[in-house]
């Protein structure tokens, strides 16, 4: 239908309808007599990281900081991350796990924030005149605002928002079609206004075709409100909605409104709608004109054991028990402490009341026995069918049901499981007490996490595959060197050669040999040029870091790391030398000093060494565009001081290219790299500092071993020198080295000890 | 009674020919058995089935060894096992069927030697590090085989099970028991 | 202190699978006295030996099934099953078939398939088709309506009866059957079926004295209460129209088409919808929601199926009364309506837009 057609057809009042739903008892009244009404701040918050769909942000502040009001405390580039901001001034006291506001009762990542009672806002920046911004500020403003869905599962806003799609209809969500929650019932018939002033910016953002205000016609005063508030707007409609379970829901509202389904697997835009809770559009407001966060929202506490039901504006963060001593909670109707978070059908269960409030609690639910009683245990399936006939979304509970409990999972899936809302209606009414959803829940994360698994053990597969594939091309090139080097002997025999030199240039032909076979024999392993790519990209990267700092804060920024400091210098020590070497086995003349032992030069040589892996990264960089797998970012990193690497890698200009051919090699000997630092480039920038470093590492200490290496295909023994070499830092090293050898002597005799 | 047995046979023959039809006309073409084996094993790659690794064990079974040697895969495993291979489930060779809590290996870094004795152990390259430097698991790689712990000489590598989440919750709330009547 | 954990929905609608089975019986209570009245006491004996067989059979089996017997027994679908067996056999057969369907109902067809919830078939009618195949002699000698019949029968003769075969006075059944002329009775779906194959016309076959206004005397009445029982289900939501809406729709059109070809061999729709146990079967029996088809679409298909099948068998078929049977081919055709007729999932819109 079209859209006018269909903007006329709501007009006139007449609706759509949705299968199944139930109609239980309302019990609203209990909590939607009395104004919101503001509480006293806890003596804790406790502001979880998390607190929508999407990943969290990195934490901002420290424990023990000062905070204000509404300052943010995570941030994130990522897109699907929301940020999430101090409720109100006070110190922060801990960050760490607190009991999350989850049906699982796991602790997640929590910031808790200790009120000084002042209330002292941050400076707040609101833009009144958003109409004239470009629209990409307005959404950030409200990505920064930290404004998710407020209904339901906490859709990030501004991700909603940013469609590119046309709009046909914005609908506005005031349904409510829970029990005993009134929060949006409240907050539509006290800020019609502000409410009004949300949809204003949303529309101005997406443009739409027209806007549903959808209201369940339980709430007439509310109705009345939202009508008053849009009545100067003749695309603005209001459209009262008839009262069933759960004509709320996103799918259903569409269903009940449209007439068009969101395809599965699809999101609302692909038929053209966009939707948006009535509380967000208010915080969306918020946002906009007062440049407030989103930081506090009306929650209702409801429930026969509450004496003080009704609606309260409640800073996120509050502990639940602090609003159920507000709220007067009465502990003798209930035998065991049951609090609901959310509604009486979708709602869960806390696992205590530490659990602080989030940005998708609507309701605090603690009923009494009485009026909620538990359910008895379930008893068979009598295939009533009560439940499928009770189903908004067409499913057969029941088979689903069947094939959940025996673990059918694949079948379940067949019947459709994951169209499932878990709306609860079909558990409402199944006359056996089955706990329908809670199986369908089970069978959906045994799905996902089978899943999962499936793709981390084709992973492994792979990884194994490859792992022997190389240690089969290694064996094989390890007889081909052999056999090499045996027939270079023989030759050798034939013409003795007792003169010294003519040894050296032997020994130097057979470097030049090795080199030039394994040059040819890497180019077209693509792979293990990513490796090198990698491994580079991975140095490269942490170089750049460092590099940013100033070159000479390098060792002041690893002096704050003792360990690291050791290992670095002992690395750059290892570098000095191997390049020392290597000027003299190539004879190539270089200004470097032939013996380089003392720290100044090895620092000097070391910086060196980095405008040669930045070269090499840059050049690796552009080698690795056509790799598939290969991660962009560190590459970038790589180039951010690309003038300065320029002029250094001038500088070095004869070593890279000695390096760079070396480097062939090197990826090709370094037996315990193939795949995995590729990998190690993708992954999220927490985990990669500390691979990189690893990787780094790695990649260094290959290259202390091609020194060696280089040292010992002179015949010239350096092993000595390389002891030599080690002063205290090293000396440190060897002794935990020689204590954890220590270590396996013991267990070695402890183990020959044993009798058997 | 002639052309009753003469048109028995023919019938007979009808459907025959059908069937054989029906049988080339509608041939599922599927992955070679072993692929469809190896696809269903764990992959943890652990030897504990004899063999050094998943794909041997499933070209083993293929060639008609047990199918209930895979430690790792426990009873699904077994059971997804005998449903491809048109055989009986059995109970897991060699006693315990109680799937074991998944675990990765964790290297303790201060105490590590860098022997490298660990990488040459880890059949899926799970673990960097070189000669004489701390060595690391990279945790979402690791199969939690084993493998890498007894080589160690320092017996610095654990194996930590893996933690439930709010990721990987399967949503079993304890407290509620949920009884079967009927 | 430990918190109460749940899964959602935490509140629920306060009808359980024993208040469902209990209104269905209470429904079926103005046929059963309705049935009483015409038929003599001997229905009120058939109920209280099904039920207590019923019990005792599903206790003993559900304690050897080591399930928990006390609150399985208390979803009175077991005494469902008994009672729904007890009014469709007749109501003077000997105690041993009314013990031994009801056994048969509750063992073999319910609990051996794996307790309630699982059975294939209806217990009820699985149960009755046995009996009536095995002992067609005793399951064909409905006693006619009191009023015509030559001896009264009390509760003590109806027991009597039950039990040894002779009333108190010692009559024997059969002589319970036959009418003040000595004249044996037969059920009017019988009595039409024999005068059809007698080459008598339906007009004439109604002349029978069992016959008042063109239908049975007493069954039509029997009908209505069952009806109305019905009615009572449909409305308090107990089951839904579909089933019984289809079957009787069904019934009746397949009869008004054959009756508008050829009325003096073919019986009106209202004869077809009032004899026999159309009513029952179709409110009580056929609407048993474990053997039944369970989307609305199937159901309906379900219900006609029956109404067809009862029909044909009726009119065509070597038995007089066929909801037993017709109930238990579309048992058997459950399963692929089921899976044939799924309703379409909210967004798996194919052929739509
Ligand atoms: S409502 Fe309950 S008893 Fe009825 S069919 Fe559904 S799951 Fe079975
Ligand atoms: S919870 Fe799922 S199966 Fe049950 S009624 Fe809702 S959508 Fe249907
Ligand atoms: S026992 Fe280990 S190696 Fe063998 S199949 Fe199972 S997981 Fe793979
Ligand atoms: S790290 Fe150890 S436990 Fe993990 S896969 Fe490698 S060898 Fe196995
Ligand atoms: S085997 Fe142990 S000591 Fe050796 S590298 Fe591995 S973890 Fe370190």
């Amino acid at each position: 239908m079209s859209m006018e057609s269909l903007f006329n057809r709501l007009k006139a009042g007449r609706l759509f309808s949705f299968p199944g739903g139930v109609k239980p008892p309302e019990r609203k009244a209990l909590s939607n007599q009395t104004a919101i009404a503001a509480l006293p701040l806890p003596d804790k918050l406790f502001v979880s990281l998390k607190q929508h769909i999407g990943v969290e942000g990195k934490v901002q502040v420290k424990e023990g900081d000062k905070v204000l009001k509404g300052q943010v405390l995570t941030a994130s580039p990522n897109p699907f991350a929301v940020p999430v901001h101090a409720p109100t001034s006070g110190t922060v006291t801990r960050i760490g796990l607190h009991a999350a506001a989850h049906p699982s009762g796991l602790p997640e990542q929590t910031i808790e924030i200790t009120p000084d009672g002042l209330g002292q806002w941050t400076t707040l920046s609101p833009i009144p005149n958003y109409a004239q911004l470009p629209k990409m500020k307005i959404i950030e403003a409200i990505c920064n605002a930290g404004i998710s869905g407020m209904g339901g599962a906490g859709f990030p806003t501004h991700l909603k928002i940013s469609s590119k799609k046309d709009v046909e209809f914005l609908i506005i969500n005031g349904v409510e079609c829970e029990p005993y929650i009134t929060a949006d019932d409240r907050l539509m018939r006290e800020h019609a206004w502000q409410i009004r002033q949300g949809i204003d910016i949303l529309v101005h953002l997406l443009n739409p075709g027209a806007v549903l205000i959808a209201i369940e016609e339980n709430k007439p005063e509310a109705i009345d409100a939202m009508r008053v508030a849009c009545k100067d707007q003749s695309r603005y409609l209001v459209c009262p909605i008839p009262t069933r379970y759960p004509a709320g829901g996103e799918k259903q509202l569409i269903q009940n409104l449209l007439d068009r389904e969101v395809p599965r697997k699809g999101l609302p835009i692909d038929v053209g709608v966009i939707m948006q809770n009535v509380g967000t559009c208010y915080a969306i407001a918020d946002a906009i004109f007062s440049g407030k966060p989103l930081i506090e929202r009306v929650v209702t506490l409801t429930g026969e054991s509450l004496q003080a039901p009704g609606n309260y504006w409640v800073p996120l963060g509050t502990p639940v028990y602090h609003l159920l001593n507000q709220a007067k909670y009465v502990s003798s109707l209930q035998q065991k402490k049951r609090i609901i978070m959310g509604g009486p059908m979708m709602g869960f269960t806390l696992h205590t009341d530490l659990a602080p409030v989030v940005k998708t609690s609507n309701c605090v639910l603690v009923p009494s026995d009485q009026a909620m009683p538990l359910p008895p245990d379930e008893q068979s399936c009598i295939r009533c069918a009560a439940c499928a006939d009770a189903c908004p979304a067409s499913l057969l509970p029941q088979q689903l049901y069947w094939h959940a409990k025996a673990n059918e999972l694949e079948r379940a899936q067949d019947f459709n499981l994951f169209d499932c809302i878990e709306c609860g209606a079909c558990a409402y009414v199944c006359p056996s007490d089955i706990p329908l959803v809670h199986y369908y829940r089970r069978a959906k994360a045994d799905i996902r996490i089978q899943e999962q698994e499936k793709q981390k053990s084709d992973k492994a597969r792979q990884r194994f595959e490859a792992r022997n594939a190389r240690l089969e091309r290694e064996a094989e090139e390890r007889k081909a060197k052999h056999a090499e080097a045996a027939e270079r002997r023989r030759q050798a025999m034939q013409q003795p050669a007792d003169n010294p030199q003519d040894k050296i240039a032997a020994a130097l032909a057979r470097v030049q040999a090795k080199k030039q076979a394994a040059q040819p024999d890497a180019v077209p392993e693509a792979n293990e040029d990513k490796v090198a790519a990698a491994i580079a990209r991975a140095k490269a990267k942490r170089e750049a870091q460092q590099a940013q700092t100033g070159e000479p804060a390098k060792a002041s920024a690893l002096a704050d790391d003792p360990k690291k400091a050791q290992v670095a210098s002992a690395i750059a020590r290892a570098k000095a030398k191997r390049e020392a070497q290597q000027a003299q086995t190539t004879e190539t003349v270089e200004s470097a000093s032939p013996a380089a032992s003392d720290d100044a030069e090895a620092a000097k040589k070391a910086r060196v060494a980095a405008a040669v892996a930045r070269a090499k990264a840059k050049r690796d960089a552009e080698k690795a565009d056509d790799a598939p797998e290969s991660d962009a970012q560190p590459a970038e990193n790589a180039q951010i001081d690309d003038a300065d690497a320029a002029k250094k890698a001038r500088v070095a200009a004869a070593v890279a290219k000695a390096k760079a051919k070396r480097d062939a090699e090197k990826a090709d000997d370094a037996p315990e790299s193939d795949a995995q630092p590729a990998e190690n480039a993708q992954i999220d920038d927490v985990d990669a500092a500390k691979k990189a470093r690893v990787a780094a590492a790695l990649a260094k200490a290959k290259a202390k071993r091609d020194a060696e290496k280089a040292a010992s295909t002179t015949e010239t023994n350096h092993q000595p020198d390389d002891i030599t070499q080690v002063d205290d830092a090293e000396a440190a090293k060897r002794a935990r080295v020689k204590a954890a050898v220590a270590r396996a002597k013991a267990k070695k005799a402890q183990q020959q000890d044993d009798p058997s | 009674m002639i052309t009753a047995l003469i048109i028995l046979a023919l019938l007979a023959l009808g459907f025959g020919l059908l069937l054989g039809y029906a049988a080339l006309r509608f041939k599922v073409e599927g992955d070679p058995l072993v692929e469809q084996i190896d696809a269903l094993l764990p992959q943890t790659q652990c030897g504990q089935c004899g063999y050094p690794g998943c794909r041997p064990y499933a070209e083993a079974i293929a060639n008609g060894d047990e199918i209930n040697k895979c430690p790792p895969g426990g009873e699904a495993t077994i059971k997804n096992l005998a449903d491809l291979m048109g055989v009986e489930a059995k109970p897991l060779h060699g006693g315990s069927t109680e799937p074991e809590v998944k675990k990765v290996a964790f290297i303790r870094e201060d105490e590590c030697i860098g022997c490298t004795k660990c990488i040459q152990a880890c059949p899926v390259d799970a673990i960097v590090g070189a000669t004489r430097q701390m060595h690391t698991v990279i945790t979402s790689e690791c199969t939690g085989c084993d493998l890498c712990v007894e080589p160690c000489p320092v017996d610095c590598i654990d194996m930590v099970p893996i933690k439930t989440g709010i990721t990987n919750w399967r949503w079993d709330l304890n407290p509620i028991a949920i009884k079967q009547v009927d | 202190m430990t918190f109460k954990v749940a899964s959602s929905p935490h509140q629920h609608a306060m009808r359980n699978t024993a208040g469902l089975m209990r209104l269905v019986i209470y429904c079926a209570v103005p046929g059963i006295v309705v049935q009483g009245y015409f038929f003599g006491w001997g229905i009120l004996v058939q109920l209280i030996l099904a039920v207590l067989t019923a019990l005792v059979s599903e206790g003993v089996f559900l304690a050897l099934r080591k399930r928990n017997f006390e609150r399985a027994l208390g979803d009175y679908s077991a005494v469902l099953t008994a009672i729904l067996l007890a009014i469709s056999i007749p109501p003077l057969a000997p105690w041993w078939i009314v013990v031994l369907g009801t056994f048969f109902a509750i063992v073999i067809v319910k609990q051996l398939y794996g307790g309630l919830g699982n059975n294939l078939f209806n217990p009820a009618m699985a149960a009755y088709v046995m009996l009536l195949i095995s002992f067609p002699v005793q399951m064909t000698a409905w006693a006619p309506v009191q009023a015509l019949t030559q001896f009264s029968v009390n509760l003590a003769d109806a027991a009597s009866v039950v039990f040894t075969g002779f009333t108190t006075d010692g009559y024997s059944l059969g002589q319970l059957q036959t009418n003040i002329d000595g004249v044996t009775l037969a059920t009017p779906l019988d009595q039409v079926r024999t005068d059809l194959t007698l080459g008598l016309t339906y007009h004439e076959s109604l002349q029978n004295e069992i016959f008042n206004h063109g239908m049975g005397i007493g069954w039509a009445w029997v009908n209505l209460a069952y009806l109305l029982g019905g009615l009572v289900l449909i409305k308090t939501r107990a089951i839904n129209w579909h089933i019984p809406g289809a079957m009787l729709g069904t019934l009746a059109a397949i009869a008004a088409v054959m009756y508008a070809t050829d009325a003096s061999i073919y019986a009106s729709p209202a004869f077809h919808l009032f004899s026999g146990a159309a009513m029952l079967g179709a409110f009580f029996i056929a609407t048993d929601p474990v053997s039944a088809a369970t989307s609305n679409k199937g159901r309906l298909v379900y219900g006609a199926g029956i109404g067809l099948w009862v029909y044909l068998i009726r009119t065509f078929g070597g038995y007089p009364d066929a909801v037993a049977f017709a109930v238990l081919i579309m048992n058997m055709a459950v399963p692929l309506i089921d899976y044939y007729l799924k309703p379409r999932v909210y967004g798996h819109w194919s052929k739509r837009r």
